[in-house]
């Protein structure tokens, strides 16, 4: 009988960690049946980060490597100019990481055009932490330092990160996406299929934001957490593609 | 082999591309910026990577990914940007990584001056950032010994899968001096990483990962507990020290760095003039060289430590020699380089306690 459905090969046999609910396992699926489809789990030296993500390194079926709180995108670097071109070089970062306390590393990167792939999850939330404000926190959201919720006078307005790297000259692609029902995560899907093959293709730096769900430190259930995200999350942080500078046959 | 006379700085750049290291991550800081501009240029030229990063901070952290790699990584800066490698020397630590860190220091705290200085001191010799581990700690006093220093930190990089530091300073790192380079004709020889490097899978291996993450205590203190073998073991096989007229000296002066220099000026001048002193100098500052000192120990009642700080080296001096050794200091701080006469008027006073044997 030939099966209808199998697990992706880009991902190891060891049960996840995440809450349930929590889409972060879907964005490591999405991302590991990417690498298998374009055959680069082989090829493929990834970077995790400081966040609920730290332990992909023991979910994706690829070489991994761990970087300190927010400086995935300069060991990317060091490792990317440290390989042969062949190899993919990606980061998987949270947003309290990436636009937080990797702000700089993740702009210079992005500047710089690394030939990198980065997945950034914003879930609008310190989720491994607790529930503490991320830059990326709506104003208004309750958080465990916000416990009145966001205010922009107090404590500034969200940062909307791909607007904000699409200003760049050097980032070839840039978009946005949500993993909150089936037909995002396709599309999802389809933005990080090409975010590694232009990699692939020695295009440049690429760079996929996924609206991400924290059902625990949002305090909601698993769907109305998914709800949340594609009322309010999607609202503040419109998906779409922000930059796009790749030849035609990469698209 | 001709002989080039070049600036320090320039000098650790040539040494390293020399040893093997093709991947160099820096970032503008006075007085070490030579080096990166020399790497800037040169490393082009051999086919390597140079990236000027966007602070000290990510220059640490390429080091650290390029190492994940398997390649010879380096990255260099001054006093305040050694502060700020602080961290990623730590991760570098804990993941076992192998990687030289270059510390040109200058005038301190704060962002002090950029004057010569030995007051990274404790911050270099005793792991600087957090957790429990040490880094080997190699410090020339002269050009040509910086680029035997250079290739033997790389050496004990690979071989310990370690960050090392190489301390010089702002004096060191400006001077220029004539050196020879062992140009040989084979490539340097560096140690195989074939067996943790991270280059992909290729689809024949299980995949790796480089982490100093470890959520479980006893997996944790495991961890640890490898680490400080590794340190043992380096602190019995890596002690290096010179000692100047061990033969006939009464008592010893102590310097390292570019203040040996100037103490062995002042110790070659006291001696013409009868006093019977020599001079002992630390090459790794850790491992500290106890064994050089407390095999002295017998010989003399007396050491004079002569540093560029307040006094840190001599806690070291301290804790190597029994009670029956004075151990006396004479220091200078915030960029203020002593000359020879100095030191030579401070021999002369403490000679005047020693009791000739
Ligand atoms: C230098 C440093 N500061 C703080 C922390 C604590 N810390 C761990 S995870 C985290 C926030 C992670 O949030 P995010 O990147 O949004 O990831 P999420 O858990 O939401 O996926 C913080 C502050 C740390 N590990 N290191
Ligand atoms: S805390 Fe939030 S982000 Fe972390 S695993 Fe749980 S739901 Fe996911
Ligand atoms: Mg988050």
């Amino acid at each position: 009988m030939k099966p209808v459905f199998t697990k992706t090969a880009g991902l190891t046999d060891k049960p996840t960690h995440y809450c349930p609910g929590c889409t972060h396992g879907v964005i490591h699926r999405l991302t590991a049946e990417v690498l298998e489809e374009l055959s680069l789990i082989g090829q493929t030296v990834g970077v995790a980060s400081v966040g609920c993500s730290v332990l992909a390194y023991d979910y994706f079926n690829c070489d991994m490597t761990q970087a300190a709180h927010g400086r995935a995108p300069a060991v990317a670097t060091g490792l990317k100019r440290a390989l042969s071109d062949d190899k993919i070089v990606f980061t998987y970062q949270g947003d309290g990481d990436l636009a937080s306390i990797g702000i700089g590393e993740i702009i210079h990167a992005a500047a710089r055009n690394e030939n990198i792939t980065v997945i950034f999850v914003n879930n609008a939330i310190y989720g491994m932490t607790g529930g503490q404000m991320a830059p990326t926190t709506l104003s208004g959201q309750k958080t465990a330092t916000t416990p009145e919720g966001r205010s922009p006078e107090s404590e500034g307005s969200p940062i909307r990160v791909a607007e904000m790297l699409a200003t760049l000259d050097g980032p070839r692609y840039i978009e946005r996406v949500s993993v909150h029902d089936q037909k995002h995560m396709l599309q999802a899907k389809k933005a990080l299929k090409r975010a590694f093959k232009a990699q692939k293709d020695l295009a440049g730096f690429t760079f996929v934001e996924l609206l991400s769900t924290c059902p625990t430190n949002w305090g909601l259930s698993p769907q109305d957490s998914l709800n949340w995200l594609s009322l309010h999350l999607s609202a503040a942080y419109p998906p779409g593609v922000y930059k796009n500078t790749l030849d035609r046959e990469v698209q | 082999m001709t002989k080039l006379l070049m600036k320090g700085n320039e000098v650790i750049g040539e040494a390293a591309i020399q040893a093997g290291c093709y991947h160099f991550f820096g970032y503008p800081i006075t007085p070490q910026s030579e080096l990166v501009a020399y790497m800037a240029k040169r490393l082009p030229e051999e086919g390597g990577t140079f990236v000027q990063a966007e602070s000290e901070v990510a220059a640490i952290n390429m080091v650290y990914g390029a190492a994940s790699a398997g390649v010879r990584a380096m990255t260099s800066s001054s006093s305040p940007g050694f502060s700020l490698k602080q961290e990623g020397i730590s991760y570098l630590a804990g993941a076992e990584l192998p990687a030289v860190i270059v510390n040109v220091a200058r005038g301190g705290p704060g962002l002090g001056n950029i004057q010569p200085a030995q007051s990274d001191y404790f911050q270099a010799t005793r792991g600087g950032g957090h957790g429990d581990y040490y880094t080997p700690v190699l410090a020339p006093f002269t050009l040509q010994e910086t680029i035997e220093l250079t290739a033997e930190a790389f050496r004990l990089a690979d071989v310990y899968r370690t960050p090392v530091v190489l301390l010089t300073d702002g004096l060191l790192g400006q001077m220029m001096e004539p050196v020879v380079f062992q140009q040989s004709s084979t490539p340097v020889q560096t140690e195989s990483h074939n067996d943790w490097a991270l280059q992909g899978t290729g689809g024949i291996r299980a995949p790796r990962s480089v982490t100093s993450l470890e959520l479980n205590a006893s997996g944790l203190e495991k961890r640890n507990l490898k680490l400080q073998e590794k340190y043992q073991l380096i602190n019995q096989s890596e002690q290096q020290a010179d000692v100047y007229f061990a033969e006939d000296a009464d008592w010893f002066v102590t310097a390292y760095g570019s203040v040996a220099r100037t103490a062995l000026s002042a110790v070659k001048h006291a001696r013409s003039e009868g006093v019977n002193v020599g001079l002992i100098r630390p090459v790794s500052l850790w491992p500290f060289p106890t064994e050089t000192y407390s095999a002295l120990c017998e010989k003399t009642d007396q050491i004079l430590v002569v540093e560029m700080s307040a006094g840190q080296m001599i806690d070291d001096v301290k804790l190597s020699v029994n009670s029956s050794v004075e151990v006396v200091f004479y220091g200078r701080m915030g960029g203020a380089v002593p000359d020879p006469e100095e030191i030579f008027d401070v021999i002369i006073e403490n000679a005047k306690g020693v009791p000739k044997k």
